[in-house]
């Protein structure tokens, strides 16, 4: 058996003095859709960059593929795993094929141009995220959905085995919301993808994750399956909320108080 | 790849174009057979004297210092993430003008005068690098935080602190002194010899910077993307502002502070041309040293034999470009 695509022991995370995250466990292996969630301020993003190597655990070890993060080689690093950040803001204009096939970067040696197969990547990264047509757009005149549309090609082309994704649907409309997580459902079934994401609408990560790491106030850190981590006390737990959890439709929805 | 190669051969083109008309014009009248063979066989002849010593230096000296300034102004753009920057936004050419005002208002020779403006440049350079140490010399980004405003913001600083020694300067120095340092702020291409160092440099910074071409179309879209893609970011950061910095150097050590060609060139070449620095990067050496060249011309031919500095033509040309291209951007994102 290979190694987890992600895996914390013991981790420990602070900023600036403030522990956001202790004794954190888990293992995220190929085919696996994970949901992280907890209120603002409690570390989600902190958590992501540490996986990304943006910056170092105070305690503990976080594992790439076996690997502790720290020690990967940047450009190795980015054929394992990839990252959608919360925020981005863009100075210079470009079109939205030149910003999808930027996360060719890592594939490509130095000299190297991008060809027919990189266009062919593209364009079906694109037909994905419901873009196809974009591709000569402007992205300094892309509305904020479809920039992150954009940006999540930009990911889908650089095709690592791990996606980490900081509120990949937050700006998306709810068709939109559905088919990118639906597309990620299906990246972790069919290529063996393993995916974590951060979101806030309780009743989407309920629907697509097969697993949740739920973080909160107190730096304590709950993990399992998603049916085993997202129950009421543990959720009105962590966002210091009443939150009811029925069956309508066929599926678990998480009603607020 | 094509599309880049078209591009360069095309400026290639125009700057042989303006080789051309820069080597023809002047007070004397030299016509193209007689030129062509002055170039060939200078020989005794007056036409291979004008042309081989006075004339081709010249514009070789404007070429290189054109393709300077666009090439440091593109990747200063790069740099800071802004494309209003240019190569002197970090005051680069303030430290460079206290080192040459100094020198003149000392009454120094033309050789110490070109000495202490690289002195100043480079103390320039070393002080926004010291100070901006924690963005561009620290091994990791931290945080989701976008170093680039903070660099920004201490060369601006730097640059208004010897903004107010170059006027204190002008204001202590005697009248006989004061036209020559005017015109050496203004940038001026006259009495300019040394033609070597600046087109050796220009040739080293784009040889050193183009291989880092894709890695700079990824920091272009932030430093957190940049990192995860794999690009090491503080590393690429340095270099780059030691190759933009060199560059900017050797240019205003040749000719003074020549204003708007690295402003002006690699903005145009973006809008017109797009933005990918693979292509950018050739390309504004060959813009701006093209647009420099014309521009010398023009200045020691619209008077004659009155010489203006360069850098009120670049200036007269760049102000109502440069407001063009501002006024059409908005326009652009709505369409």
């Amino acid at each position: 058996m290979s190694a987890p695509l992600l895996e914390a022991q013991d981790l420990l995370l602070r900023v600036d003095g403030r522990t956001l995250v202790r004794g954190m466990n888990f293992r995220l292996n190929a085919g696996e859709v994970w949901c992280l969630l907890g209120p603002n301020g409690a570390g989600k993003s902190t958590f992501l960059h540490t996986a990304v190597g943006l910056r170092e655990p105070q305690g503990g070890v976080l594992r790439l593929a076996g690997r502790e993060t720290a020690e990967w080689p940047p450009a190795e690093a980015a054929r394992q795993r990839c990252f959608l950040p919360q925020n981005f803001h863009d100075a210079f204009s470009a079109s939205v094929m030149e910003c999808v096939l930027l996360g060719r970067h890592p594939h490509f040696s130095r000299w190297q141009w991008e060809g027919e197969d990189e266009y062919e990547l593209a364009l079906a990264a694109l037909q994905a995220v419901d873009l196809a047509g974009f591709e000569q757009r402007d992205v300094l005149t892309l509305s904020g959905g479809e920039r992150q549309r954009a940006a999540l090609a930009a990911l889908f082309v650089q095709d690592a085995p791990l996606l980490l994704l900081d509120e990949p649907v937050s700006h998306l409309d709810l068709h939109h919301q559905v088919l990118v997580l639906q597309h990620l459902v299906e990246l972790a079934r069919y290529q063996a993808k393993g995916v974590m994401f951060t979101v806030h609408d309780l009743d989407l990560a309920a629907r697509f994750a097969s697993h949740a790491l739920l973080l909160t106030p107190q730096a304590t850190v709950l993990q399992g399956p998603v049916d085993a981590v997202m129950t009421e006390s543990a959720l009105c737990g962590a966002f210091g909320h009443r939150v009811e959890r029925v069956q309508a439709a066929g599926r678990t929805l998480f009603v607020p108080d | 790849m094509r599309r880049a190669l078209l591009i360069w051969l095309a400026l290639a083109a125009a700057a042989l174009a303006a080789f051309a008309l820069a080597l023809a014009s002047g007070s004397a009248r030299l016509p193209p057979l007689d030129l062509l063979q002055a170039l060939l066989s200078p020989g005794d002849s007056i036409a291979g004297e004008i042309v081989t010593r006075l004339r081709l230096p010249r514009a070789l000296a404007a070429f290189a210092v054109g393709g300077l300034l666009a090439l440091a102004g593109a990747l200063m753009q790069v740099l800071l993430r802004n494309p209003l920057a240019d190569p002197y936004v970090l005051g680069l050419s303030g430290g460079a003008a206290v080192g040459a005002l100094g020198a003149m208002l000392a009454g120094l020779g033309a050789l110490a005068v070109d000495f202490a403006a690289s002195a100043g440049a480079l103390l320039a350079i070393a002080l926004v690098f010291a100070f901006a140490r924690g963005d561009l010399a620290r091994r990791q980004v931290f945080g989701a935080l976008d170093a680039s405003p903070r660099l920004l913001l201490t060369g601006v600083i730097m640059a208004a602190g010897w903004g107010a020694l170059i006027t204190l300067m002008l204001t202590l120095a005697p009248e006989a002194r004061l036209r020559g340092m005017l015109f050496w702020l203004m940038g001026d291409l006259n009495g300019v010899e040394s033609w070597a160092p600046a087109l050796l440099a220009l040739v080293a910074v784009l040889a050193l910077s183009y291989p880092s071409a894709r890695e700079l179309n990824v920091l272009l879209r932030g430093e957190v993307l940049a990192h995860a893609l794999g690009v090491r970011v503080a590393p690429l950061r340095r270099k780059v502002y030691v190759l933009a910095s060199v560059a900017t150097a050797f240019a205003v050590t040749t000719a003074g502070a020549i204003g708007f060609v690295g402003l002006v060139v690699p903005h145009a070449l973006r809008l017109a041309l797009g933005n990918d620095q693979r292509m950018l990067l050739p390309a504004s050496a060959l813009a701006g040293g093209t647009l420099l060249l014309l521009a010398d011309t023009a200045a020691r031919s619209l008077l004659a034999p009155q010489q203006l500095p360069v850098g009120i033509i670049t200036a007269l040309i760049g102000v109502p470009a440069f407001m063009f291209l501002l006024t059409r951007r908005p326009g652009k994102a709505a369409a």
